[in-house]
């Protein structure tokens, strides 16, 4: 298996920010993957795959975070990753 | 935003004596209604607040942690109580582990944004190893209070 980079750049919509039902599905996305997740949101570099460092983003709405995928399924997981966001986690 | 500015420390429970994730709710906001923080009419809704949200999915967010939270039009500000369990409580927790630290949040339409920022401040705090270990070991409230306190300091610091 080939080892691969995607790098998304994705806004947050939902009306709340990144609270914690968001939060939850955002992890628990990442963690469907074998691909590492950083989420980058200013100068804070954290996992994705740990709810504590995803909802410590405090991400309303309007943020712009940087999400580097690393690994070998890093391309279907930034698919996933992207849809997810651009669906609002099923939020208005 | 930092702990001073939310939690309600004459609510503090230092040892929850609920084991069941109802009971455990219940005990809270009977502790944040004995405080004066919230009116005991509001008991009712709040408690539906809390419970409708668990629906949606547990707040119980893995490695022993817990934040139920809600909205509710008679909530002035946003408030926060921290509760802890030596014993653990079934709160369906998505690792399936018993919770033993909770921060509860209650919050209205308007003060969503705090919401946020309460959030990320106690995600950023309970992320901290040795906050966490200490939070978990503290003797009593009054402890609990000045490890809150110390943090808060910290957090002044960094900025």
């Amino acid at each position: 298996m080939s080892q691969q980079s995607v790098t998304l750049t994705v806004v947050i919509r939902n009306k709340y920010g990144l609270h914690a039902r968001p939060a939850a599905l955002f992890v628990e996305m990442c963690n469907r993957f074998e691909s590492e997740v950083e989420v980058l949101k200013d100068s804070l570099t954290v996992n994705g795959k740990n709810i504590l460092d995803i909802m410590m983003l405090g991400a309303e709405e309007g943020v712009e975070l940087i999400l580097n995928i690393n690994g070998t399924d890093a391309e279907t997981a930034a698919e996933h990753l992207r849809n997810l966001i651009d669906t609002n986690f099923g939020e208005n | 935003m930092q702990f001073r500015d939310f939690i309600v420390r004459t609510a503090i429970i230092d040892d929850l004596e609920s084991t069941t994730k109802n009971e455990a709710i219940a005990e809270m906001v009977d502790a944040l209604i004995k405080s004066q923080t919230i009116s005991e009419d509001m008991r009712q809704g709040v408690m539906t607040a809390l419970l409708d949200r668990e629906k949606l999915g547990s707040t119980g967010i893995g490695q022993g942690i817990a934040i139920p939270h809600a909205k509710h039009p008679g909530i002035k500000k946003l408030v926060g109580l921290f509760a802890r369990s030596r014993e653990g409580v079934n709160f369906e927790a998505i690792d399936g582990e018993p919770a033993h630290l909770f921060f509860l949040l209650l919050s209205n339409q308007e003060c969503a944004g705090k919401h946020l920022e309460a959030l990320a401040y106690v995600s950023g705090n309970l992320r901290d190893e040795i906050f966490r270990r200490f939070i978990q070991k503290a003797r009593d409230a009054k402890e609990i209070i000045e490890l809150m306190e110390e943090a808060d300091q910290k957090s002044l610091i960094k900025g």
